[in-house]
């Protein structure tokens, strides 16, 4: 419809073009864009093969190997949970519900040393859940549970926002057809429902995981840090090297190189699926 | 055909988010607040009255607060372009102001380190204007350090709201006012700000939520106790300290960013009804 308009390449009536454009590309570039640079001129330092052996140093490996296993644990489990949650405060009407809805993000405004050193005393051996779980030799705190379980918390309302708003737009006359049509509930959820919210549940999905590969404040202190077990994350590996009496800058920028392009390849997955969907919607 | 109403899913599903909602959120508020009052209120007030931690809320409010105001400009200046007009890169542009939603906060440290730290391709640059101009200017481990990772990891936040309400919107009432002559400021405070000022308000509270509940990138660039630590980090200092009153103390801290975090929930609430309300009406 607008197409037309913009084919013909006029110029906007509305003022401010060349002001805001040169705003918002100084702005971001002096904040955002050179500093980022940094990490690649810094990474350029390295011979290619240099650059190699440090991010394939048996540590950098197994705490990516860490970082992107628990990560898409808990984006799964957060996908699974994220539909339940979104689709029962969406369709069903109970106390608490609006409660509810405003505490999902809790996870945003909290900030993320404060849930971490909660969530670590909370499923530690003594804590008020952990105890439970001492009982039958069960630690969660300071293993790759208790790390993941910290990504569950950090991702959690990703998923739900993500969902809500297309739930709201499904029509429940949706499911009452296909009921009436005599299909099972399942069948309903399979074949009618999940189509519809496959493309918010996968960007919900990519932004949990893209959160959760790269987190640290609420990681790293239920995550125990050690290298034997395994509960190393990247960004606690980057923090580390940065943070050692001869801070090791190259190797910081090799790694964090590393975590950025599969940060920007989840963000052009999460991008592709947009398009995807808007296209199918239009 | 099984009845519907009598079905016990929704009873299922109800409880299962109930349950999940009061172990994995609920809880670790009650925690927080149990574990910051269990040594009476007295170590309490000792903790939040700390040198250290005044310090600490200094830093964070001067830090969320300038954040907030250069990602409003921001924010507003990139949505009014990315929004009232067609250009080639758009798409680009509008991705690559994104980018510190998906990456790790410690790559932000990391990245003002490598720019202005001691082995920084600018710091020749900055120590010239501090040795021309008499300056003592200090980018890293400073609070201007601080303050340039905050805004970092904030940056899309407020541009991120305005945009697809401001799409929504169309641009029929700023041409309107344009063709009849209106200048630029005028349309945007008469034309575009009535209806954008919930969802700036929105993004704001947004921003500030992450501003003061920063860590990752403000660790990597913060080292001094007392002078450029903002309260997250003195949370974790007084936990990693490790001795049962310093944990205690960490979780009174805590506290304090737990009770701004659920009045920023409150206002947040507030602020979405009312934004629902003027878009009715």
């Amino acid at each position: 419809m607008k197409s037309t308009h913009t084919k013909r390449k006029q110029r906007s009536v509305i003022p401010g073009r060349g002001l805001t454009m040169g705003v918002t590309i100084t702005m971001l570039s002096l904040l955002i864009l050179i500093p980022l640079a940094s990490i690649l001129t810094y990474s350029f330092r390295l011979s290619f093969s240099e650059f190699i052996e440090l991010i394939t140093r048996q540590n950098v490996v197994r705490a990516f190997r860490t970082s992107i296993s628990c990560a898409l644990i808990a984006a799964l489990i957060n996908s699974v949970f994220g539909l339940i949650l979104a689709w029962v405060l969406v369709r069903y009407d109970f106390p608490g519900e609006r409660l509810m809805d405003a505490m999902i993000e809790l996870p945003f405004a909290l900030p993320t040393a404060v849930a971490g050193i909660t969530l670590s005393k909370m499923y530690s051996d003594k804590g008020l859940i952990g105890q439970f779980f001492a009982k039958y030799d069960i630690s969660i705190s300071y293993t790759k549970i208790g790390l993941t379980i910290a990504l569950v918390f950090i991702g959690i309302p990703f998923v739900v926002r993500a969902l809500q708003p297309v739930i709201e737009k499904l029509p429940p006359s949706l499911e009452e057809s296909s009921a009436m049509l005599g299909a099972s509930r399942s069948y309903t959820f399979r074949r009618v429902i999940l189509p519809e919210l496959t493309p918010a549940l996968l960007t919900g999905f990519g932004l949990a995981l893209a959160r959760g590969i790269g987190e640290y404040g609420s990681v790293i202190y239920i995550s125990g840090n050690s290298e034997k077990n395994g509960t190393q994350v990247v960004s606690y590996v980057i923090m580390q090297k940065l943070n050692s009496g001869s801070a090791d800058y190259e190797g910081a920028a090799a790694i964090a190189l590393v975590l950025l392009i599969i940060s920007f390849l989840l963000l052009f997955f999460i991008n592709m699926v947009q398009l995807a969907a808007g296209r199918r919607a239009s | 055909m099984k009845n519907q109403k009598k079905s016990i899913v929704p009873t299922l599903l109800i409880g299962i988010s109930v349950v999940f909602f009061v172990v994995m959120l609920v809880l670790p508020l009650v925690i927080v607040l149990y574990r910051s009052l269990k040594d009476g209120l007295a170590l309490y007030v000792k903790a939040i009255t700390a040198p250290n931690t005044l310090s600490a809320l200094r830093v964070t409010l001067i830090a969320a607060s300038i954040a907030v105001l250069v990602n409003t400009f921001f924010g507003l200046c990139a949505a009014w372009l990315i929004t009232k007009f067609e250009f080639r890169g758009r798409q680009v542009l509008s991705t690559l102001i994104d980018i510190p939603f998906s990456i790790s906060p410690v790559i932000a440290g990391l990245a003002f380190i490598m720019t202005f730290g001691r082995m920084g391709w600018a710091t020749p640059f900055i120590d010239w204007i501090n040795s021309t101009f008499g300056t003592d200017i200090a980018l890293v481990f400073s609070v201007p350090g601080v303050v340039l990772a905050t805004i970092f990891v904030t940056f899309p936040f407020i541009s991120r709201e305005l945009i697809p309400v401001m799409q929504a919107q169309g641009n029929a009432e700023e041409e309107a006012a344009a063709m009849m002559g209106a200048k630029g400021f005028t349309i945007f405070r008469k034309v575009t700000f009535p209806h954008i000022r919930w969802t700036l308000l929105y993004g704001i509270i947004l921003c500030a939520a992450r501003a003061i509940g920063e860590f990752g990138a403000v660790y990597a660039v913060s080292k001094t106790r007392g002078q450029t630590f903002t309260l997250t980090l003195e949370v974790d200092a007084l936990y990693m300290a490790g001795g049962a009153d310093s944990i205690t103390q960490a979780f009174a801290v805590s506290s304090l960013l737990v009770i701004i975090a659920v009045a920023i929930l409150l206002i947040k609430q507030v602020v979405e009804y009312r934004a629902k309300r003027t878009e009715e009406a």
